[in-house]
C-alpha cells in the first residue's frame, strides 16, 4: 500500500499518542485475563486478601485446578458441550447446505418464495415464550439432549452466507456436471461444496463458537445436571455462586485444605480458564475466518 | 399459488404467462424435484420453529395453562395487554430497554468509529495486526464468563470497586446500587465488543482509494485535513448503514447479560423487556403475560426495523432486504 508519508512535528506527536492510545487498549483488553490467569496459580488465602488488580503470581500452586478437574460437573459439563457443539453444527450444516443450494439455483420456480418464508423470520419472531411452550408441551423435549441439538440449529443468516457463496460458482460447472449425468446430491457434495471451503469454514466457526458459549437454552429445557453443558456448569460456579461445586478439599495436601471458603474464590479464576483455554488455542487459527464472516455479512447487507 | 401468480402479474403489466400456473409447477417439478426434497427439512424446520411459535402467539390473548394446551386455555382478550400497559413495570421496562439503547448508540457507536479512524492512521502492518487480534479476544469469550469477571471486579473486594472506592470512599459491592447498572453495562459491552464490531469499519477504511490521499497532501492538505475530507467521507456509507441497523434494533436488546447480571435491587435500572418477559412468564409461569409483553416487543421491533429499511434504502441505496 502505498502510503502517503506524514513528516511534520505534528504527525509525529498524534502518532506517539495514537500508539499509546493502543498500548492501553491493548492492556486493558488483556488485564482482566492476566488478572484471572495469575489469581488461578496463586495461594488461595493470599488471592483472598487482594482488592485490586492482580500482577502476578504468589505462592505458586495448582490446587485450585486440582480441586476443579475432580469436579465431576466439569468433565460432564465438558463432554456434554461437545455433544450439543458436535450434533448443532453436523444438523444445522447439512440442513444449510442443502437448503442453501436448492435456493441458490435460478431455475428453481420456488427459490424466491422459500426464501422469503425464511428471511422473514428474521425480522418478525415468535419470541422465547411461544418457543418454550412449543418444545416443552408439544414436542416434549424438556430435559432431552435434543432440546439443545434441533431447535436452534439453523440460522437465516448463515443460511444467506451459503447460498450467496453458491450464487457465484459458475453456472457452466453445474451445467456440464448435469450432461455428464450426475444428480443434484452429486453436484452439491462433490463439485460445489469443495468450491466455497472458505465460506464453510466460516459458518462452521460460527456455529462451535456460538454453541460452545450458549447457555441460556440449556438453562431453560434442561433440569439434569448430568446433560448440563460446560456454561451452565460455569453459571452454577461463577454467577449463581450456588453450592454445585462439590468441594473435595481433602485430595490437596496443605495444611487449610479443609478450609472451603478459602478456595471458593480460587476456584472461580480456574474455572474460568479452564473452560476458556480451548478457545485461545484455537483463536489465532480461526482469526481470519471470523472477519471474512463479517465481511460477507457486510457484503449481502 | 394462483393468488401469487395473481400478485405476480399485477406487479409486471406486460406479464405473458403466469409464473405459477400448473403447467410450469409441473414443469418444474420433473426438472428440480431433487432441489425441493434437499430444501424440504429446511422449510419443515422454520415452519415448526419460527412459523408455529408465531402462531402461538395466540396466548397472548389467553390465561394460558400448560395443561390446558393452546386451544383449551381460556381466552381473556387484551386483558394481559391491559394488566402490562396498566402495571407500574411497564414504563420502567420501556424506559430502562430506551435509555440503554441511546446510550450504546451515544458511546459505543462513535466510540467504534474512533478506534477503527485511529487504527487507520496506525502505520506499522505487525502493530496494527496485534492490536486487532488482542481486540477482537474478548468478543468470543463467553457472556458467562465475561459476566462472572464483571461481578468479581465489581464485588466489595473487587479490582474496580477498590479503585473506584479510593475515590469515592464507597466500598460496596457496585452490582447493588442500581445507578451503576448502567456505566457498567455499557462500559463491559465496549469490552466485549469494541474491537470486533469495528472489523466493518476497519474494511470499510481498507477499501478507500488510496490516490485520494495522494491527491489531498499533493492539493496540500494536512493529516487531520486528509482524514476529515477523504477518510470520512469514504466509510460515510457504512456509517450510515450501521446507524440506521442500530436504530432499528432499539427496543431490542438480549437478555443474555441482563438475567446473568442483575439481581431485585437494580431492577429499577437493569431490568429491561427481554429480562422481564423471560423473567414474567418462563420463571414465574405467568406464560399469557409474558406472551403478551413479547408480542408488543416483537410488533414495535418489526415496525422499526421496517422503517430503518426504507430509510437505508432512500439515503444509501442499500437496504437490508
Amino acid at each position: 500500500m502505498a502510503k502517503v508519508k506524514n513528516r511534520s512535528a505534528g504527525s509525529r506527536v498524534f502518532n506517539a499518542i495514537n500508539y499509546t492510545f493502543f498500548a492501553l487498549i491493548i492492556l486493558v483488553c488483556l488485564l482482566p485475563v492476566w488478572h484471572v490467569l495469575c489469581a488461578s496459580f496463586s495461594d488461595a488465602s493470599w488471592v483472598l486478601g487482594q482488592s485490586g488488580i492482580i500482577w502476578r503470581i504468589e505462592g505458586f500452586n495448582v490446587n485450585g485446578y486440582k480441586l476443579v478437574f475432580a469436579n465431576q460437573n466439569i468433565w460432564s459439563g465438558y463432554f456434554n458441550t461437545l455433544i450439543y457443539v458436535f450434533g448443532t453444527t453436523a444438523l444445522g450444516m447439512f440442513l444449510t447446505v442443502m437448503a442453501g443450494y436448492a435456493l441458490s439455483r435460478k431455475d428453481f420456480l420456488w427459490a424466491n418464495p422459500i426464501m422469503f418464508l425464511i428471511s422473514f423470520t428474521m425480522l418478525f419472531s415468535g419470541g422465547i415464550v411461544t418457543t418454550y411452550i412449543l418444545v416443552t408441551q408439544y414436542l416434549h423435549m424438556y430435559d432431552s439432549r435434543w432440546a439443545l441439538i434441533i431447535p436452534g440449529c439453523m440460522s437465516a443468516f448463515y443460511l444467506i452466507l451459503v447460498r450467496t457463496a453458491l450464487n457465484n460458482v459458475p453456472e457452466s460447472l453445474e451445467e456440464s456436471a448435469m450432461l455428464d449425468g450426475a444428480g443434484r446430491f452429486t453436484i452439491l457434495f462433490k463439485i460445489m461444496l469443495p468450491l466455497i471451503k472458505s465460506t464453510l469454514a466460516t459458518v462452521i466457526l460460527y456455529y462451535v463458537i456460538g454453541n460452545w458459549n450458549s447457555w441460556f437454552n440449556a438453562l431453560i429445557y434442561l433440569r439434569s445436571k448430568d446433560k448440563f453443558p460446560l456454561q451452565l456448569v460455569l453459571k452454577d460456579i461463577l454467577v449463581t455462586a450456588s453450592d454445585t461445586m462439590s468441594m473435595d478439599t481433602a485430595i490437596l495436601d496443605s495444611s487449610d485444605s479443609a478450609d472451603t471458603v478459602l478456595y471458593k474464590q480460587l476456584i472461580k479464576y480456574c474455572t474460568i480458564i479452564v473452560s476458556t483455554v480451548p478457545m485461545f488455542i484455537f483463536y489465532p487459527f480461526i482469526q481470519k475466518y471470523f472477519e471474512s464472516g463479517v465481511m460477507i455479512g457486510a457484503i449481502k447487507g | 399459488m394462483k393468488r401469487s401468480g395473481q400478485t405476480a402479474g399485477a406487479a409486471a403489466p406486460a406479464v405473458k404467462v403466469r409464473k405459477y400456473s400448473w403447467t410450469n409447477i409441473r414443469k418444474d417439478f420433473n426438472r428440480n424435484w431433487a432441489l425441493l426434497i434437499m430444501v424440504a427439512p429446511a422449510i419443515v424446520f422454520y415452519i415448526v420453529f419460527h412459523y408455529i411459535p408465531m402462531g402461538g402467539l395466540w396466548m397472548a390473548f389467553e390465561k394460558f395453562k400448560p395443561n390446558l394446551g393452546i386451544i383449551g386455555s381460556p381466552f381473556v382478550g387484551l386483558a394481559n395487554f391491559a394488566d402490562f400497559f396498566g402495571s407500574i413495570h411497564c414504563w420502567r421496562v420501556i424506559r430502562n430497554t430506551l435509555v440503554l439503547s441511546f446510550l450504546q448508540l451515544a458511546i459505543e457507536f462513535p466510540i467504534t468509529i474512533l478506534f477503527a479512524l485511529l487504527l487507520n492512521e496506525v502505520s506499522s502492518t505487525r502493530y496494527k495486526r496485534t492490536i486487532q487480534t488482542v481486540s477482537y479476544m474478548p468478543y468470543f469469550v463467553s457472556m458467562v464468563v465475561v459476566v462472572g469477571i464483571i461481578m468479581d471486579f465489581c464485588a466489595s473486594d473487587g479490582a474496580i470497586t477498590s479503585i473506584v472506592g479510593a475515590i469515592t470512599g464507597n466500598y460496596d459491592n457496585m452490582l447493588g446500587n442500581p445507578n451503576n447498572w448502567r456505566p457498567i453495562y455499557v462500559i463491559s459491552d465496549l469490552w466485549k465488543n469494541l474491537g470486533f464490531n469495528a472489523i466493518i469499519y476497519v474494511a470499510a477504511l481498507a477499501g478507500i482509494d488510496q490516490t485520494l490521499y495522494e491527491a489531498a497532501e499533493i492539493d496540500g492538505a494536512n493529516r487531520f485535513q486528509r482524514i476529515l475530507k477523504v477518510t470520512i467521507p469514504g466509510i460515510l456509507d457504512t456509517i450510515m448503514i450501521m446507524l440506521i441497523l442500530r436504530v432499528g434494533q432499539m427496543m431490542s436488546i438480549g437478555y443474555e447479560k441482563t438475567i446473568l447480571m442483575y439481581n431485585p435491587q437494580v431492577y429499577e435500572t437493569a431490568d429491561i423487556l427481554s429480562s422481564f418477559i423471560y423473567r414474567k412468564a418462563l420463571q414465574e409461569g405467568n406464560y399469557g403475560y409474558g406472551t403478551a409483553v413479547s408480542l408488543f416487543n416483537s410488533v414495535i421491533n418489526f415496525t422499526l426495523l421496517v422503517i430503518a429499511n426504507a430509510v437505508s434504502k432512500k439515503y444509501t441505496e442499500s437496504g437490508l432486504f
